[in-house]
């Protein structure tokens, strides 16, 4: 299957920071592929890239076969972008604002109208079509995004954090159509900051970390290298914790978190090694104040792929990605 | 909900040259600041009450303070307040665009395969349409005032042209202003001082020759005075007639346009 985009050792440095160190990756067409980082990992800084937004330092940058450089009107012909913000006119009704994107991606005026009233229709914002956006929740703020970025029927969409900052209900709204698009064909390069959101969506994952690809495969790989299944075991005291560690240490990799006491242990085996645990601490007379099963989070591949938790660790790195949610998990 | 609604499919673009897409670009840039214009009129009322508390400050404050030679202070006054108003009025443009920066639009119209001009031709130009009306509503203002064109109509037509046209100039100034700042409040702080030192070190208010020696140098010869002078002679004719004035002003205008419109747009492909 040929690649709808394809990055090779992409390099990008803002003065002294360097932004994307070598990046490659693939994305056949027709799927959709997660690019799954912390803030200022470069996510956003490779869809700029792609888009033709930013101009790289180094490497391979191609989407449809084209050079992002070389030929970037053409990249921008084909392909749809809806960014971190919801970039709509707030003074322009949603119909309007569908009109000026169909207008400035060069459409024939008699295709946009007919266009627009299908996308409204499709993203539920029919009613609100004759509203100016200013009057818009987030959630339709969103959807009007993604529907300008459909304007002029792209092959390629990017989709830098399209969930961040909504609510659960507006987020799963979102994917949903996200799916569709791409039952439909589209490919998608989705960035994100949860894990979450790249298992439902994404066929394949990228992990970056400091403009470095530190991980790659589907979900389900990235999930067996870790463990498919986290159990936190609280107790009551650090001195209980330190006997529970000596007890489970046998059953797979542990450790105790932060406040000394819960100790923490990744197993293959899924549910299965619930009862592994229960038996052992029950052997040792040791009773756990809390047992939780878990899978793992974003913050666990971090912590198991990098060493480091999935929040940023200094402010230069942002540079380039402000805005984002951060993520507030003690670091281990 | 048809399969056909959202998918990927090949869209038939016109065939046209790369210059009239940028015109079509710019119209389509300028109908969408329009509309806002449109949209929210208290913009225009907005645009035009600091000019009317001059107007009202010096013709009934300070106006009886200052002594003009020839015909009446509120005729000197108005031509003043008019280049007041167009270059006030510049900051907006650099205030749009900063917000259409910070709220990412400009991010997605890099995206697109529009002409990389258009955003800044369109804003200018729609900031330009903005100022026509706003200069008739000074105009008819000056009238309940007491203002009176001394030559005809033409004069009035050619002494607001000349104001337009510099105004429009000074947009492409505010427009790198916008650019370089993130946010509406940082482009409006940081074109005052500019403005400043040019709307009243100049012969907008006061004649030029009241000022000290050291001042005078800069008042007589800076853009806007001339403006003023050329709309002025137009407007006034009389001891005002200085048709020197006029070229130089419309000479000015196209120069800070020919320096800062490439400017602007090297900065709009560098922004965001």
């Amino acid at each position: 299957m040929d690649s709808a985009i394809r990055v090779e050792q992409l390099k990008k440095c803002f003065g002294s920071v360097t932004a994307l160190d070598g990046v490659d990756f693939a994305v056949p067409r027709g799927t959709v592929l997660g690019l799954l980082g912390p803030n200022g990992a470069g996510k956003t800084t490779a869809v700029r890239i792609l888009t033709t937004i930013l101009k790289r330092d180094g490497g391979v940058a191609e989407v449809l076969g084209i050079d992002v450089g070389a030929d970037p009107q053409g990249v921008r012909e084909r392909i749809g972008l809806a960014g971190q913000y919801a970039a709509v006119d707030e003074n322009l009704t949603g119909s309007e604002n569908l009109w000026l994107i169909g207008k400035l991606s060069h459409l024939e005026p008699k295709t946009i109208r007919p266009r627009a009233v299908e996308l409204l229709e499709r993203f539920e914002l029919d009613r609100a079509a004759e509203r100016p956006v200013r009057t818009y929740s987030g959630g339709m703020r969103r959807r009007l995004d993604l529907a300008a970025a459909l304007v002029h029927r792209p092959e390629v969409l990017f989709l830098d954090e399209p969930t961040t900052g909504l609510d659960p209900q507006g987020r799963t709204g979102l994917w949903r159509v996200i799916e569709e698009l791409v039952r439909e064909g589209t490919t998608v390069l989705l960035t994100t900051q949860y894990l979450e959101e790249a298992d439902y969506l994404a066929d394949n994952i990228v992990v970056i970390d400091h403009g470095h690809v530190i991980a790659e495969g589907t979900a389900a790989q990235l999930k067996a290298r870790l463990g498919a299944t986290i159990v936190e075991v609280g107790f009551a005291d650090v001195a209980a914790a330190q006997r529970g560690r000596n007890v489970l240490g046998g059953l797979g990799p542990s450790d105790v978190d932060g406040d000394g006491h819960t100790v923490e242990l990744k197993a293959n085996d899924g549910a299965r090694i619930a009862i592994d645990v229960v038996r052992a601490l029950d052997r040792e007379g040791l009773e756990p104040a809390s047992l939780v099963l878990r899978e793992p989070t974003l913050d666990d591949v971090f912590l198991t792929l990098t060493g480091h938790a999935a929040e940023e660790s200094t402010s230069d790195e942002e540079q380039d990605e402000s805005g984002g949610r951060r993520r507030t998990r003690g670091a281990a | 909900m048809t399969a056909t609604v959202i998918s990927p499919a090949a869209v038939e673009r016109p065939k046209r040259s790369a210059f009239a897409w940028a015109v079509a670009d710019t119209k389509t840039i300028a109908w969408r600041n329009l509309v806002t214009l449109r949209r929210l009129p208290q913009l225009l009322v907005f645009a035009t009450i600091q000019p009317v508390i001059f107007v009202l400050m010096f013709r009934y404050v300070f106006g009886g303070a200052i002594h003009i030679q020839h015909g009446s202070y509120v005729n000197y006054l108005m031509p003043g307040v008019f280049a007041q108003t167009v270059a006030f009025g510049a900051i907006q443009t650099g205030i749009g665009l900063a917000e259409d920066l910070h709220k990412g639009l400009i991010e997605r119209f890099r995206s697109l395969p529009m002409a990389r001009s258009a955003v800044l031709s369109g804003r200018t130009l729609a900031d330009l349409t903005r100022n026509v009306f706003v200069m008739v509503l000074m105009i008819a203002i000056g009238y309940l005032v007491g203002f009176r064109v001394q030559t005809n109509v033409f004069g009035l037509l050619g002494g607001m042209a000349v104001m337009l046209f510099f105004g429009f100039s000074l947009t492409w100034i505010f427009a790198i202003i916008g650019l370089s700042t993130t946010n509406a409040e940082s482009a409006q702080a940081a074109s005052f001082p500019i403005l400043a030192p040019l709307v009243f070190a100049s012969s907008a208010f006061v004649v030029v020759g009241t000022m000290p020696g050291w001042l005078q140098g800069f008042a007589k010869y800076q853009p806007l005075s001339i403006a003023i002078d050329a709309s002025r002679s137009l407007m006034l004719g009389g001891i005002y007639s200085d048709t020197g004035k006029v070229f130089a002003s419309i000479a000015w205008s196209i120069g800070i346009i020919a320096v800062f419109a490439p400017l602007a747009i090297r900065r709009y492909r560098k922004a965001a």
